[in-house]
């Protein structure tokens, strides 16, 4: 196994168990929350995230390697844009997720239908965001960026459809009346996330 | 650290207007012929993104609504009003648009039908129907666990001794309490109907008699002074809700039961109990 491979698994095995998105990273808790009522949303929620946060890992990483990090020179002072750095994702992410839903309406009706309303919803998510940041932090090239960032969507999708049948089956649970809703949802969350806790010290 | 300043600031104004610009033109190439009734129509809705019609949000309802999948009725929150105006963008006209409600085709209370057995198990009629078929001495009437009265949002559902009775004036015909009910025995029926047949049950008069004093005999009584309005369905008689009966048909028929009423007069019968 060359070191090249170990570094790939490394990052997919990385962000889809060991620093889960949502289950260690606690990234993205209100869609987390807010859509994993019903396996079927939760479903449709996880295609649109995978999808945006593979988009924008791509461009951010590009962005950040080719215009915030660079030093730029200006008479006798040195101008360095990386403290613009979150301002500018969420600029940029927000209008890529616009263009692709204006482009996806007319050149793929069937997969506009699909993402629908989920698309415009996590267009500054918390999740897609750190992902972004992330990419920057842990020095990755923009080829591995984009892997982190698709791996990323299937990390978070796990945790999500994961959740939403641990939900689905909870309704036809017989619970407490102070725990019913929210509250045994996050308790369920909290359990998730400790038995994530396992995976950690793998990579 | 002026520099840095300015810089910063020409070079946020340079990315926001670059791709304002982009989606500016994106939207001119990608621009996709919508009906504009769809806009019109999601402008007169209440905008609460509420979820009651069973959509995603008010524009998927405004969709629906103009592809005819969906009645304006079916927006829990608008009031009358509101529903009349986008029927009008609609171009629905009145008649095709009559409001639905709902009826519960039951009138078997706790002092007129009889109780099989005790059950005390969950107030819910899913887990009353569950155990034996439910604690009614009639396996196809009202079982009063009031899971209908429960899933409607209008509180349009009244539980009088064990049987729900559906209040014209509250109930918008959202069909909630259709799929809450497990003995499928409310249905839609149009708003002017107003005398109807309180009993669901197919089995046989005497039968019937035997567990309920205000069940259908199946006398055909209401069948020959009105074969139009009514149909007679083996030993049960409906009320044909394309050509439904006038309120005179309760007088002329003289049903020996009670059981062709209106829901006016239940409410009056029940409430003179107390």
């Amino acid at each position: 196994m060359n070191e090249e491979l170990a570094k790939y698994m490394q990052i997919t095995i990385g962000i889809v168990l060991v620093n889960n998105i949502v289950l260690a990273q606690f990234l993205g808790i209100c869609p987390f929350l807010g859509v994993s009522k019903k396996l079927k949303t939760a479903l449709g929620m996880c295609g649109a995230v995978i999808f945006v946060m593979t988009l924008a890992s791509l461009v951010t990483s590009a962005i950040s390697k080719y215009v915030l990090s660079k030093t730029f020179i200006y008479e006798n002072s040195q101008i360095n844009f990386k403290f613009l750095q979150i301002l500018v994702f969420i600029v940029v992410i927000a209008s890529l997720v616009q263009l692709v839903e204006i482009s996806l309406k007319k050149l793929s009706p069937s997969l506009y239908g699909a993402l629908g309303i989920y698309l415009p919803l996590i267009t500054t998510n918390c999740a897609v965001m750190g992902i972004a940041v992330n990419n920057v932090d842990l020095h990755l090239s923009v080829f591995q960026s984009t892997i982190h960032g698709f791996f990323g969507g299937i990390s978070f999708s796990l945790a999500l459809i994961l959740f939403s049948s641990l939900r689905e089956k909870l309704d036809l649970a017989n619970i407490p009346k102070p725990f019913q809703g929210t509250a045994i949802a996050l308790i369920t969350g909290g359990l998730l996330a400790m038995a994530f806790q396992g995976f950690s010290g793998l990579v | 650290m002026f520099e840095t300043i300015l810089f910063s600031i020409i070079l946020m104004a340079a990315v926001c207007l670059l791709l304002g610009v982009l989606i500016g033109f994106a939207v001119k190439i990608f621009a996709v012929q919508v009906d504009p009734r769809i806009e019109e129509i999601e402008e007169l809705l209440p905008g609460a993104n509420c979820g009651g019609c069973g959509k995603a949000g008010c524009s998927d309802f405004a969709k629906a609504l103009v592809a005819g999948e969906a009645m304006p009725s079916g927006c829990p929150v608008a009031g009358k009003a509101l529903l009349e105006e986008v029927a009008k963008v609609l171009g629905v006209d009145a008649e095709t648009g009559e409001k639905q409600i709902a009826l519960v085709r039951c009138g078997g209370d706790r002092s007129s039908s009889s109780r099989s057995e005790l059950y005390n198990g969950v107030n819910d009629c899913a887990s009353a129907m569950l155990i034996a078929g439910g604690p009614k001495g009639c396996s196809y009437g009202c079982l009063g666990f009031a899971s209908c009265a429960r899933a409607c949002p209008f509180n349009a559902i009244e539980m009088v001794d064990g049987l729900a009775i559906v209040h014209e004036d509250l109930c918008v015909g959202c069909g909630k309490c259709l799929t809450a009910c497990p003995r499928d025995l409310i249905i839609l029926r149009p708003q002017s109907a107003k005398v109807n047949v309180y009993c669901n049950s197919p089995a046989k008069g005497a039968q019937k008699r035997k567990i309920c004093s205000v069940a259908c005999i199946g006398c055909r009584k209401c069948f020959k002074v009105a074969e139009e309005n009514i149909e007679m369905k083996g030993f049960l008689a409906t009320v044909n809700y394309d050509n439904p009966p006038q309120e005179d048909i309760i007088e002329e028929a003289k049903c020996p039961t009670g059981c062709l009423s209106t829901t006016t007069t239940l409410l009056k019968k029940f409430h003179s109990h107390d």
